[in-house]
C-alpha cells in the first residue's frame, strides 16, 4: 500500500516517530530497525559533540533528525535552540517543545505559537508540540507550521489517549498532519489514535520503559499500521447495542 | 565560651528580606506533623495513588510505612522511569575553598576545627576544571566553605565564568546570598543553586549554628527563592539527615521544595540526602539512627512526592548503596570526587569536609550505570 505521510515535502513511509531521551543509547539504532522509524527526536541538551554518550552518535544514519527545543521556557528561548540545532548541522526539521511546568510538563500554547512563527520565516519546517485546542491549531497553520503534535496525555505518563475527543477536532478541522505526541503507553492506544485518522504518533517512554524494547518497537510499529489500515478501509457500520422501537417514531408518513 | 545572644530568626544587616509566606508555612506544617500517627492504611492507601498528598507523604515517611519498603521501592522505580527514562546524570564537585565563617558543631569545615584551610587561585581553578574536563564530565559543581571575606561573590563569579568555559552545567553551593548576587552569579555562567537547610527545627538549628551568618535561620530558608528571583534555573533541597529528628527534617525539606515549585512552576526541582558522617577531629560524630533502611525510605518519599524532581546520590554512601538507588529514585550520581580543596589536578590545598565511601572514577561510575541497564548522562542542559 503506498501511503506516505507528507511533512514539509518530505515523504516518509513509517508514520512511527521515535523519540530518543529516555533510552539506552546503546540500544536506539535496534529500536529503529524494529520499529522501522524513519524519523527521530533528540534533545538538543543531549547532544555532546566530540564528547561522551552524545545522543547523535547513536542515532544510524539515513533517519531525519527530529531536534526538539526541550528545555525551552519561552520562545526566545526555543528560537535559540533551534538555531543551535541548525548549526550544528541537524537539519531543517524542528519540534518546538515550550515548557514552563516542571511538574506536569505540558506545553504553553501561546509561546509555541510565537516561536513557531519566526522559525517558520527562518525557513524551518517545525512541529510544534501543543495542548490540543483548536484556536492555537489553527494560529500554528497561519504561523506556518508543518504538522501539528497535540499530546494524548502529560509525558511519560502512558495515560493513552486522555484528550482524544480534542484531538480528534484537530484531525477533523486541522489541514495539516496530526501526530500524537505524548501520553501513548500501549500498541492498543496508538491503534486507536490511528484509527481515528491522526497521521502519525510520537512514542518515547512507552518502548523505552518496556521490558523487551525491540520487540515493543515492533509491536507499535504494527500497532500503527492496523490503525491506519482501518482508517483507510473506513469503519463499518457500528449497531447500537439496544432493541429497535416496536412502534417507529416516524411511522405515521403516508406519502 | 560566651553565650551567643544573637537571635537566630532576625535577619542581620545586609541580607535581603523577600516577600515569602512559604516559611511560615512549612515551619506551620512540620509542627503538625505527628509520625506516629500514621497506620498502615494510611500506607496503602498513599500507595495507591497516582499524585500523593501532603498526607499523603507524611505517611509514607512515617514508621508505619517500613514494612512496605518494598512496595515503595516497586513504585518509585516506575515513577522514575516514566519520569527520567533510563538516563542516570554524572557530574562532580570541585571545593575551590574551604574557609568558614561559620561554627555549625556538626561541620568539618567549622570555624574552630583546626584543620588546613586553603583557597584555589583562579590558575589553579581553572586547571582543576581542565583535569575534571579531560574525563568527559559536562557538569560540575562549584563548592567553598562559608565566608564572604575570604571567598567573596566576586571570586565565585570568576571561577563561574571559569566553569562555563569546560562545563555545560554549573551548579553552586556557597553560602546564601542575596537576589542580585545570585543574578550576577546566573549572568557569569551559574544555573543551578544547592542550599540545604541542615535541620528544619529552629530550635535545633539555633542550638547547632553557635557563631556566624549561618545562625540566621531565615536567611538561609529562603535562599532559595531568591536565587530563582536572580534567574537561576534550579535550585536543590536537603536536610542533614541525622542532626534532628530526621523524619519531620525530611517532611519539611519536601514541602519546602514542593511550595517552591508551586510559586515557582518552571523551576527544576532537585534532593540531596545528606546523612551526618564522621569528619576530622570528631571521631564521635556518628549517623545515629538514619541507617540505610531509613535512608532508603526518605529517598522513596521524596520520589512518590515529587516524582518529576531530580535527586542526587552522594560520596557520603557506600558504592552498592548507590548503584541500587539509581534509577529507582536517584537520578544523578557524583563520580570521580574529591572533598578537600581542589586534588583533581594537584595535590589538595585544604582538607576534607567529610570523608567519603565511593571513591570510584568517572569511568568505573560510568560502566556501572551502563551494567545496570541505565544510561549514563553527561549533559542535559543548553543554556541559551
Amino acid at each position: 500500500m503506498n501511503d506516505p505521510l507528507m511533512i514539509g515535502g518530505h515523504t516518509f513511509q513509517s508514520r512511527f516517530i521515535l523519540g530518543s531521551g529516555k533510552f539506552t543509547l546503546e540500544i536506539v539504532k535496534a529500536v529503529v530497525e524494529n520499529g522501522g522509524a524513519e524519523m527521530v527526536t533528540l534533545a538538543l541538551r543531549r547532544a555532546n559533540l566530540g564528547g561522551e554518550e552524545n545522543i547523535l552518535d547513536y542515532i544510524p544514519k539515513g533517519i531525519t533528525l527530529l531536534p526538539n527545543t526541550s528545555g525551552a521556557r519561552n520562545a526566545e528561548e526555543a528560537v535559540r535552540i533551534a538555531r543551535l540545532a541548525r548549526e550544528m548541522e541537524c537539519g531543517d526539521f524542528v519540534k518546538v517543545e515550550v515548557i514552563r511546568d516542571s511538574k506536569y510538563l505540558l506545553p504553553d500554547n501561546d509561546e509555541t505559537i510565537k516561536a513557531t512563527e519566526i522559525l517558520a520565516k527562518e525557513g524551518f519546517i517545525v512541529m510544534p508540540y501543543m495542548y490540543p485546542d483548536l484556536y492555537t491549531a489553527r494560529a500554528l497553520v497561519d504561523a506556518g507550521a508543518a504538522a501539528v503534535m497535540p499530546l494524548a496525555a502529560p509525558i511519560g505518563s502512558n495515560k493513552g489517549l486522555s484528550t482524544r475527543d480534542f484531538i480528534q477536532i484537530l484531525v477533523d478541522e486541522i489541514d495539516l498532519p496530526i501526530i500524537v505526541d505524548a501520553g501513548i503507553g500501549r500498541p492498543s492506544q496508538a491503534c486507536e489514535a490511528m484509527e481515528m485518522g491522526v497521521d502519525a504518533i510520537m512514542c518515547n517512554t512507552a518502548v523505552a520503559t518496556a521490558g523487551n524494547v525491540a520487540l515493543m518497537a515492533k509491536s507499535f510499529k504494527q500497532a500503527i499500521e492496523a490503525g491506519r489500515g482501518a482508517y483507510l478501509a473506513g469503519p463499518g457500520r457500528v449497531l447500537q447495542n439496544r432493541a429497535e422501537a416496536s412502534s417507529p417514531l416516524t411511522g405515521f408518513l403516508e406519502d | 565560651m560566651a553565650i551567643n545572644k544573637l537571635n537566630h530568626m532576625d535577619y542581620m544587616d545586609g541580607m535581603e528580606a523577600i516577600d515569602s509566606n512559604i516559611m511560615d508555612k512549612v515551619l506551620y506544617y512540620a509542627e503538625a506533623f505527628d509520625y506516629r500517627r500514621y497506620t498502615r492504611q494510611d500506607v496503602i492507601g498513599a500507595l495507591a495513588k497516582d499524585l500523593l498528598s501532603i498526607e499523603d507523604y507524611a505517611a509514607i515517611l512515617s514508621p508505619a510505612a517500613i514494612p512496605f519498603l518494598e512496595e515503595m521501592a516497586r513504585k518509585a522505580k516506575l515513577e522514575t522511569a516514566k519520569h527520567f527514562g533510563n538516563s542516570v546524570c554524572l557530574f562532580t564537585p570541585l571545593y575551590i575553598a574551604n574557609y568558614c565563617e561559620n561554627h555549625c558543631v556538626y561541620c568539618g569545615f567549622n570555624c574552630t576545627n583546626q584543620i588546613r584551610r586553603g583557597k584555589l587561585t583562579l590558575q589553579e581553578i581553572e586547571e582543576e576544571l581542565q583535569a575534571i574536563a579531560s574525563t568527559g564530565l559536562k557538569e560540575i559543581l562549584l563548592l567553598t566553605g562559608e565566608s564572604r571575606k575570604k571567598s567573596g561573590v566576586e571570586y565565585i563569579g570568576e571561577a563561574v565564568k571559569l566553569a562555563a568555559k569546560y562545563f555545560s552545567t554549573v551548579g553552586i553551593e556557597i553560602y546564601p546570598l542575596n537576589t542580585q548576587e545570585y543574578a550576577y552569579l546566573h549572568d557569569c555562567g551559574a544555573d543551578f543553586v544547592s542550599v540545604y537547610q541542615e535541620t528544619y527545627n529552629p530550635n535545633k538549628y539555633e542550638q547547632v549554628h553557635v557563631r556566624g551568618p549561618k545562625r540566621i535561620y531565615p536567611y538561609r530558608f529562603n535562599a532559595q527563592e531568591r536565587a530563582l528571583l536572580g534567574g537561576m534555573r534550579g535550585v536543590a533541597f536537603g536536610a542533614l539527615l541525622g542532626l534532628d529528628d530526621y523524619r519531620k527534617d525530611a517532611f519539611a525539606a519536601g514541602l519546602h521544595a514542593y511550595l517552591i515549585q508551586k510559586k515557582y512552576p518552571h523551576a527544576e526541582i532537585s534532593f540531596s540526602t545528606p546523612r551526618l558522617r564522621p569528619y576530622i577531629n570528631n571521631a564521635e560524630n556518628n549517623p545515629h539512627d538514619v541507617h540505610e533502611k531509613q535512608l532508603l525510605q526518605v529517598m522513596l518519599a521524596y520520589r512518590l512526592f515529587m516524582p518529576y524532581a531530580g535527586i542526587t546520590i552522594s560520596t557520603r554512601e557506600r558504592a552498592g548503596f548507590r548503584d541500587h538507588v539509581i534509577g529507582m529514585a536517584a537520578t544523578k550520581i557524583s563520580a570521580g570526587v574529591r572533598v578537600g580543596v581542589g586534588g583533581h589536578n594537584e595535590e589538595e590545598k585544604g582538607d576534607e569536609q567529610f570523608q567519603i565511601s565511593d571513591p570510584r572514577s568517572v569511568q568505573e561510575v560510568h560502566q556501572m550505570i551502563v551494567n545496570r541497564g541505565l544510561q549514563p548522562v553527561y549533559t542535559d542542559y543548553i543554556r541559551v
